[in-house]
C-alpha cells in the first residue's frame, strides 16, 4: 500500500508534510507481465550448466550420504556412529539442532515479517520457506535414526501401544516431538497455499498435456477473484499469526532439552531465547547462501535487488550480536554466580581439547558479521556471502560446542570421555548437505521461487488509488528523497532540507500557539 | 448434427487496471448486483469495500479449530500422564500440578489444529478444489493470473440482462466485453 495514503487529512495544500520516500522494492519499472515472465521463465527455459553441475553431485551425495550410510546404520547398529558413553547425543544431535535452526529463517521471514508490514520479504520469502522445509527434513533424519531403532520411532507418537505404555509428556523430548512435527507441517500449509496463486499463473501459461494437468491440480482451480482473495488474504494473515509464536516456541523447545537437564553448562534460562536468536542468525546466513546464487544465475536482480540484501546482511548483525551477548553473558553467569561445576564446564569448553570448536564459534559468529556495520561491505556480495558461509559454519561449531565439550565432561570423573566422529557420522551429515541443496535446486526447477502475486502487489500502480493519488485528500503530503541518500549524494541539499523543515514546524507550532 | 444446449455463465469484461477495476467494482455494487466477482493477478486492497463484501469469517472457524487443538491436549496429557499411565519422574508429581509440564504440548497442539483448521476452513470457503469452471472457458481469462484484471457478473444474478447488464459493463469502462458460456453443456 501506499504510504502516504494514511498520513494526513489535511486537505490545505499549503502545508507540506514530508514523508521520506521509500526505497522500490522492484527496480527499473518493471512490468506485471515481466515479473510473470522472469519468474516462470526460471521454470519453463531449459536450466542452465551450472544446474546440472551442482544438481547430478549434490543428489550423489545424498544418495550416497544419507540414502547409503543410513542403511548401512540400520542394517549394522546406531554404534556405527561415533557416539560414546556419554558424549550419546554426539554429532546426530548437533546436526539435528543445525538444521532446525535454519529453518527459522523461513518462518520469520514469512509470518513475522509479514505480521509487521515489511514489505520486502515478497521477494524473498518463497525461497526462505521452502528451504525451512527442507533444512526440518534434514534435521528430522537425526533424532529418527537416533532413536537406534528406526523401525520403533512411532513409539515417540502418543498413540495406544500393545505393552499399554504412554510416552512421558513431562519430557522435553517429547515436547520435541510435538514441536518439530507441528512446526514441518504448518511451515508446509504456509508454503502451499502461498504458492497457490502462483501454480495457477503456471497453468495458465502451460500449452497443455501432463504438465497443465500437474499444476492445475496443484493449483486447485484457482481463479483469482476477489471472493477467493477475502479469504485467501485472512487465512495467509492467520497463518502468519499462528507461525509467529511457533517460531519461537520451536527453537525454545528444542534448547528445553538441554535446558532442563541438570548439566553443567545447560542448565541456564538464557538458552530459549539464546537459541531462537541463533537460529534466525543462522537461518539467514543460509538464506544468503543460497539465494544470492540463485539471484546471479537466473538473472533475478531486479526482485532480489541490492536493499534485499542490505536488510539480510543487518539482521545477520544484529542476531549475531545477540548470539554474542549471549555466549559472553553465559562466561559471566559462570564466573559470577560462583557455581563450580558451571565454571568448571566454561574452562573445559574454552581451554579444553576442543577449544578450538570453542574459539570457531566465538570468531565465525560474533566476530565475522561485525563487518556489516559497513555499509560498502553489506553492498558487496563476496563479503555478504563469504560471512555467511561464516555463519553457517559457525553455528554448526555452536551446537558441537555445546552438545559434545558438555557431555563429554559431565559430574563423574568416571564419565569423562573424548569424542571424534566416525565416518558414517561424516557420511550421513555431508549426505543431507547434498540433500538439502538437490532439493533446493528441484524447487527451483519445478516451482516458482519467488512469490509472484506478492512480488505484484508491493508495484506502485497495484494501489487501487494510484490514478487519482491527486484528488485524494492527502495531496500535502510531499516526498522527500530519503535520509540516509540524500546525506550520502548531496550532502548541502539535505542541510537545507532540514533547515527548512525546522522552520515549517516552528510556523506550524506558532500558528498553534 | 446434433444441437448444444449452451449454458451461459455471464458477461466478463476486462479493466485496464487496478484502479479502473475499483471503481467499476463501486458501480458495479451500487447497480445492487449480488452474483459477481472482480478477478485480479494479486490481492487488492480495499476491493472488499468496493464490491460490499463482508469480512471473512474465517477466524471464528479457526478460533473453534485451535480451541479443540487445546482441549485435546489437555485430555490426552491428563488421560495417559495422571490416569492410565502415572509415572513420577524429574520430580513432578502425577496430578493436576503437573501441568507446567504439559504447556509446550498444549501449545503445540493448539497450533497445530489451527492450522488444519486454517488450510480446511479455508478450501471450504473458497470452494476449492474444483475441476473446472464454466470462466475457463474465456480464452482471454488465462490472463488474469499474469496483468489482466476482469469483473464477471454472472447470469445467476436476479438483476442480469443480456442488454443491460452489458451496457453497464460498457458504461463503466469495461474492455473485450464477453458472454462466456458454459462449454460444460
Amino acid at each position: 500500500m501506499s504510504e502516504t495514503a494514511k498520513q494526513s487529512e489535511n486537505t490545505d495544500a499549503r502545508v507540506k508534510i514530508p514523508v521520506l520516500e521509500r526505497e522500490t522494492l522492484i527496480l527499473n519499472g518493471r512490468s506485471y507481465n515481466w515479473i510473470t515472465e522472469r519468474i516462470c521463465g526460471v521454470i519453463e527455459k531449459p536450466q542452465p550448466l551450472l544446474w546440472w553441475a551442482l544438481f547430478i553431485p549434490s543428489a550423489l551425495i545424498a544418495l550416497i550420504g544419507v540414502v547409503g550410510g543410513l542403511t548401512y546404520l540400520v542394517a549394522t547398529g546406531v554404534g556405527v556412529w561415533g557416539n560414546t558413553n556419554r558424549v550419546m547425543w554426539g554429532w546426530p544431535i548437533v546436526n539435528f539442532v543445525f538444521w532446525i535452526g535454519i529453518g527459522h529463517a523461513g518462518t520469520l521471514i514469512s509470518a513475522i515479517l509479514f505480521l509487521t508490514r515489511q514489505n520486502w520479504r515478497t521477494s524473498i520469502n518463497r525461497a526462505a520457506e521452502a528451504m525451512t522445509i527442507f533444512a526440518v527434513m534434514c534435521a528430522g533424519i537425526f533424532p529418527a535414526f537416533h532413536v537406534g531403532r528406526v523401525w520403533m520411532a512411532w513409539f515417540l507418537a502418543p498413540i495406544p501401544n500393545s505393552n499399554a505404555i504412554w510416552q512421558n509428556f513431562k519430557s522435553p523430548l517429547l515436547w520435541d516431538v510435538f514441536a518439530v512435527s507441528t512446526y514441518f507441517t504448518v511451515s508446509v500449509i504456509f508454503w502451499y497455499l502461498g504458492m497457490v496463486p502462483d501454480l495457477a499463473t503456471i497453468r495458465d501459461r502451460c500449452k497443455g498435456g501432463i504438465k497443465k494437468a500437474l499444476y492445475g491440480i496443484f493449483a486447485l482451480g484457482w481463479r483469482g477473484g476477489n471472493r477467493q482473495w477475502s479469504h485467501y488474504e485472512m487465512a495467509y494473515l492467520l497463518l502468519a499469526a499462528l507461525s509467529t509464536p511457533l517460531v519461537l516456541s520451536v527453537h525454545s523447545v528444542v534448547s528445553f532439552d538441554f535446558a532442563t537437564s541438570v548439566v553443567p553448562g545447560w542448565h541456564t534460562t538464557i538458552f530459549p531465547p539464546y537459541f531462537v536468536a541463533g537460529a534466525v542468525f543462522g537461518g539467514f546466513a543460509m538464506v544468503l547462501t543460497v539465494m544470492i546464487p540463485a539471484r546471479a544465475l537466473y538473472g533475478l536482480h531486479d526482485m532480489i535487488t541490492m536493499k534485499h540484501i542490505d536488510n539480510m546482511a543487518k539482521i545477520i548483525l544484529l542476531t549475531g550480536t545477540i548470539v554474542g551477548y549471549a555466549y559472553l553473558m553465559e562466561l559471566f553467569i559462570a564466573f559470577y554466580s560462583g557455581a563450580k561445576y558451571e565454571g568448571a564446564a566454561f574452562l573445559y569448553r574454552g581451554s579444553g581439547p576442543f577449544w578450538w570448536a570453542y574459539a570457531a564459534m566465538m570468531s565465525l559468529n560474533v566476530i565475522s558479521p561485525q563487518i556489516f556495520w559497513f555499509k560498502s561491505m553489506r553492498e558487496n556480495l563476496w563479503v555478504v556471502m563469504a560471512v555467511a558461509m561464516c555463519v553457517n559454519i559457525g553455528m554448526w561449531f555452536e551446537r558441537f560446542v555445546i552438545i559434545v565439550t558438555t557431555l563429554s565432561r559431565m559430574w563423574i570423573p568416571g564419565d569423562w570421555k573424548t569424542y571424534s566422529p566416525s565416518a558414517v557420522d561424516v557420511m550421513t551429515f555431508v549426505g543431507t548437505i547434498g540433500m538439502f541443496i538437490a532439493l533446493f535446486l528441484l524447487f527451483l526447477r519445478f516451482l516458482p521461487c519467488i512469490n509472484i502475486a506478492e512480488v505484484k502487489w508491493t508495484l506502485k500502480e497495484s494501489d487501487p488509488h494510484d490514478e487519482d493519488i491527486e484528488s485524494h485528500p492527502d495531496d500535502g503530503v510531499e516526498k522527500i528523497e530519503a535520509y540516509q541518500y540524500e546525506l550520502h549524494e548531496n550532502p548541502e541539499r539535505a542541510a537545507r532540507d532540514l533547515a527548512e523543515l525546522d522552520g515549517d514546524s516552528n510556523v506550524e507550532g506558532n500558528a498553534k500557539a | 448434427m446434433s444441437t448444444k444446449v449452451r449454458r451461459v455463465y455471464g458477461y466478463l469484461a476486462e479493466f485496464k487496471n487496478a484502479s479502473q477495476l475499483y471503481k467499476a467494482a463501486e458501480k458495479v455494487r451500487d447497480a445492487g448486483f449480488k452474483k459477481w466477482d472482480c478477478f485480479s493477478p494479486y490481492p487488492i486492497h480495499g476491493l472488499d469495500d468496493a464490491m460490499g463484501m463482508k469480512r471473512s469469517i474465517l477466524p471464528y472457524f479457526v478460533f473453534i479449530g485451535g480451541l479443540t487443538g487445546f482441549c485435546t491436549a489437555v485430555a490426552l496429557a491428563y488421560s495417559t500422564q495422571v490416569g492410565l499411565y502415572p509415572t513420577v519422574v524429574q520430580g513432578k508429581p502425577s496430578n493436576i500440578f503437573t501441568i507446567a509440564a504439559f504447556f509446550p504440548v498444549m501449545f503445540e497442539l493448539t497450533i497445530l489444529f489451527s492450522g488444519f483448521t486454517t488450510l480446511f476452513g479455508l478450501l471450504g470457503l473458497m470452494g476449492l478444489p474444483r475441476w473446472n469452471h464454466p470462466i475457463f472457458a474465456s480464452e482471454q481469462f488465462a490472463g488474469v493470473t499474469d496483468d489482466k484484471f476482469f469483473i464477471a457478473i454472472e447470469a445467476r444474478d436476479s438483476q442480469f440482462s443480456a442488454d443491460e447488464t452489458k451496457a453497464l459493463l460498457e458504461e463503466i469502462g469495461g474492455a473485450n466485453i464477453e458472454l462466456v458460456e458454459d462449454d460444460s453443456e
